[in-house]
């Protein structure tokens, strides 16, 4: 009796995600928008949200979004993964297989991006992550992409802009030995920078075990290395104990951190210390130009405040799969086959003009792109200074 | 020769956090042969107590009610929360200890751990998980003394913690109530027969102990103004190494043994790659305890044994 009712609910679940599939799909174009308006991040998925509204409106203006010769409308499908895991499975899940949603944008955070990815893939539903840096997100995952860039890329976007920059070829490294992430970065950049300076250009490669405060030791080894620039990939608590030490033991040269730094807090416990500092991220508000500054007003005047990453990232991610559906050419009705179509269109991206940066696909579902460097301006603002390329 | 004075100069400053905080772990030690395991964290509140009155100060200060040079405020604050501190770590005597005084040790251990515990969330859930920035109430003025780089902060810190220990010296050796605490560190069953209030000389220990550990935590603020709830931790472990590395009850031996862990730590991390810094630091010291189990002052402890 127990195995018929279960078996009774497999042919129902199969017979109705099949009527899904066979539904005629082209007079509107749905887009599933999984973001974390609850939970611990709330901000995160308030900057989703916003984003995607900012795009609706356009794509409403215009009438909706031109696909071969017909203009197609849009509707989006905005669900809470309230920061979870398990949720954002489960919001996932329930956009693909009853909303019927051609395109997911998000989750934002790795930690629900990259459960929902294998979701998305298993369904061979187009997913596209505008936040998430972690490498399992995508790997293996022919159906999800991303919009920003990967943790190791941002080693060798420093040493090279350090290089061209400053034209030094001697760096030092202080890193925190028991964290991931730092740890990580500390090695990339590393072999980033011997690659181009040759071996043991690396004068000075001092770590710390996390929660230690007093860095005066490594310091001390860093100062009398000679070398000329010292790369410390924190969090930006530690970064407020490291760069006044280095300065109190006599270091006048630069230094230079990573998208870590990118906090509001760095400035009010560092302090004035910090200021004129460089830390890779992914975009910058103060000072943009261009489409960039266009985006920034427009969410500013309408929602009161200046769009942080997320925000920008979420945008790039919604015109990307934009652009994927108008390069199919056209839809045929069919979910599952436009979902194809519209992941081999995304695949074929070669270039992608973005407000956070040009971008390249080569193919495994991770962008080439340029990384912004912030330099710390002297009243403690975050401005842009450059953009570096891989 | 630059690179080895600078790191006595890091060394010096780092060393003085340590004694100071073994200070407290071995007049507890001392008298009542307890470890107090919530040190570590009378160390953090005194910081964040720090914080707060600091932060008072020079607010009154902004405003205009009474202005105070920084070097008024820095004193200030130091004095008054000493004082404030001292009141808690009588409160854990109070609420911790005394009612365990005649249960088996091990259960007094672990009521010094749960203190902790107690006072880590309680901070967390009063100010919030965001860290905390100690204002930098004096400027630091960097000197160059022939290559090596001295801060103002790091002599004001090295000369307040040593004139505290001389203080604390003196206070055991010159006064009464510092030679009623020799005595119950001597006898604690004899002692208070002779009537000697045993409640009050042990609840002031607790509060010398305890300011200063408040003072530590200022100067620890001045230095790395970064604080947070956890902060106490490790270095209540490490200064308690310290204390016994000292020997029981020594204020010479806890001020040296302080200031030889600052040593060992900074000069391994200067000869050996840092990764390995504490993997070989306290290697060092416990081969220290190997050869001098009672550590640098302290003598065996048959006769006085009270477990």
């Amino acid at each position: 009796m127990r195995k018929g009712s279960r078996f009774g609910v497999c042919v129902l679940v199969v017979v109705m995600a099949f009527s899904l599939t066979g539904r005629v799909q082209a007079e509107t174009i749905r887009i599933g928008i999984n973001a974390p308006l609850t939970g611990d991040i709330p901000k995160v998925g308030e900057g989703t949200k916003f984003a995607a509204q900012l795009w609706l409106e356009d794509v409403k203006k215009a009438g909706g979004i031109t696909v071969g010769k017909k203009k197609i409308p849009v509707e989006l499908v905005l669900e809470d993964n309230e920061s979870k895991a398990e949720s954002a499975v489960k919001v996932a899940t329930k956009m693909i297989t009853e909303d019927g949603v051609l395109v997911m944008v998000g989750p934002q955070a790795s930690k629900q991006a990259v459960p929902a990815g294998g979701i998305a893939n298993n369904y061979k539903t187009p997913m596209i992550t505008p936040w998430s840096t972690n490498p399992d997100t995508t790997k293996d995952r022919p159906y999800v992409f991303r919009a920003c860039f990967l943790d190791p890329f941002q080693g060798p976007v420093l040493a090279n802009f350090i290089t061209s920059e400053f034209k030094f070829t001697k760096a030092a490294v202080l890193y925190d030995v028991a964290s991931d992430y730092p740890k990580g970065l500390a090695e990339f950049f590393r072999q980033a920078w011997e690659k181009l300076h040759g071996k043991g250009s690396v004068v000075a490669y001092e770590s710390f075990t996390t929660k230690d405060t007093d860095f005066s030791s490594q310091l001390t080894k860093i100062i009398n290395s000679g070398a000329q620039v010292l790369f410390t990939p924190q969090y930006y608590n530690e970064v407020a104990l490291i760069v006044p030490q280095a300065h109190q033991l006599g270091w006048k040269k630069p230094i230079v951190g990573s998208d870590s730094w990118g906090s509001a807090e760095l400035v009010n416990l560092c302090g004035k210390d910090c200021y004129g500092d460089f830390f890779s991220t992914h975009y910058a508000a103060a000072g943009a130009k261009g489409a960039t500054k266009a985006f920034i007003d427009r969410y500013k005047a309408k929602y009161g405040y200046v769009p942080d990453d997320v925000a920008a990232l979420t945008w790039d991610a919604i015109n990307l799969a934009q652009t994927a559906i108008q390069n199919t050419g056209g839809l045929t009705g069919d979910l599952k086959k436009d979902r194809e179509n519209v992941r081999n269109a995304m695949a074929g991206i070669k270039k992608f003009r973005g407000i956070t940066g040009d971008m390249t696909f080569s193919g495994t579902g991770d962008p080439s792109k340029c990384a912004v460097i912030v330099k710390i301006s002297d009243k403690g603002e975050f401005t842009f200074y450059k953009s570096v390329c891989p | 020769m630059v690179i080895f004075l600078q790191n006595l100069v890091n060394a010096l400053q780092w060393g003085s956090f340590y004694a100071l905080i073994a200070l407290g772990y071995s007049m507890v030690y001392s008298i009542l042969m307890l470890f107090n395991f919530a040190h570590g964290d009378i160390f953090m509140v005194g910081a964040y107590i720090g914080f707060g009155v600091s932060v008072g100060l020079v607010g009154l200060t902004h405003s205009g009610a009474l202005a105070m040079p920084n070097w008024l405020i820095l004193a200030l604050t130091i004095l008054i929360s000493m004082f404030l501190t001292s009141f808690v770590g009588m409160i854990v005597e109070r609420v911790g200890y005394r009612p365990l005084r005649n249960a088996p040790r091990a259960s007094a251990a672990i009521t010094g751990l749960m203190i902790g515990i107690i006072l880590e969330t309680g901070n967390l859930i009063l100010l919030g998980a965001r860290r905390v920035s100690f204002p930098s109430l004096i400027d630091t003025a960097t000197y160059d003394v022939g290559g090596v780089i001295l801060t103002n902060k790091k002599i004001m810190i090295v000369v307040v913690s040593l004139l505290l220990t001389l203080a604390l010296h003196q206070f055991v050796r010159r006064t009464k109530w510092g030679m009623a605490m020799r005595a119950m560190a001597f006898d604690f069953v004899v002692v208070p027969l002779m009537g000697v209030p045993v409640d009050t000389v042990v609840a002031l220990t607790f509060a010398i102990g305890s300011a200063l550990a408040a003072a530590a935590g200022i100067l620890f603020g001045i230095a790395y103004p970064v604080l947070d709830p956890y902060m106490g931790i490790v270095f209540g472990w490490k200064a308690f190494v310290a204390a016994i590395l000292g020997g029981r009850g020594s204020i010479l031996g806890a001020t040296l043994a302080g200031f030889l862990l600052g040593f060992t730590e900074i000069f391994v991390a200067m000869v050996f790659p840092s990764t390995l810094r504490d993997l070989i630091a306290y290697s060092i010291i416990l081969l220290i305890l190997t050869f001098r189990p009672h550590g640098f002052f302290g003598e065996p402890y048959s006769a006085r044994l009270r477990l």
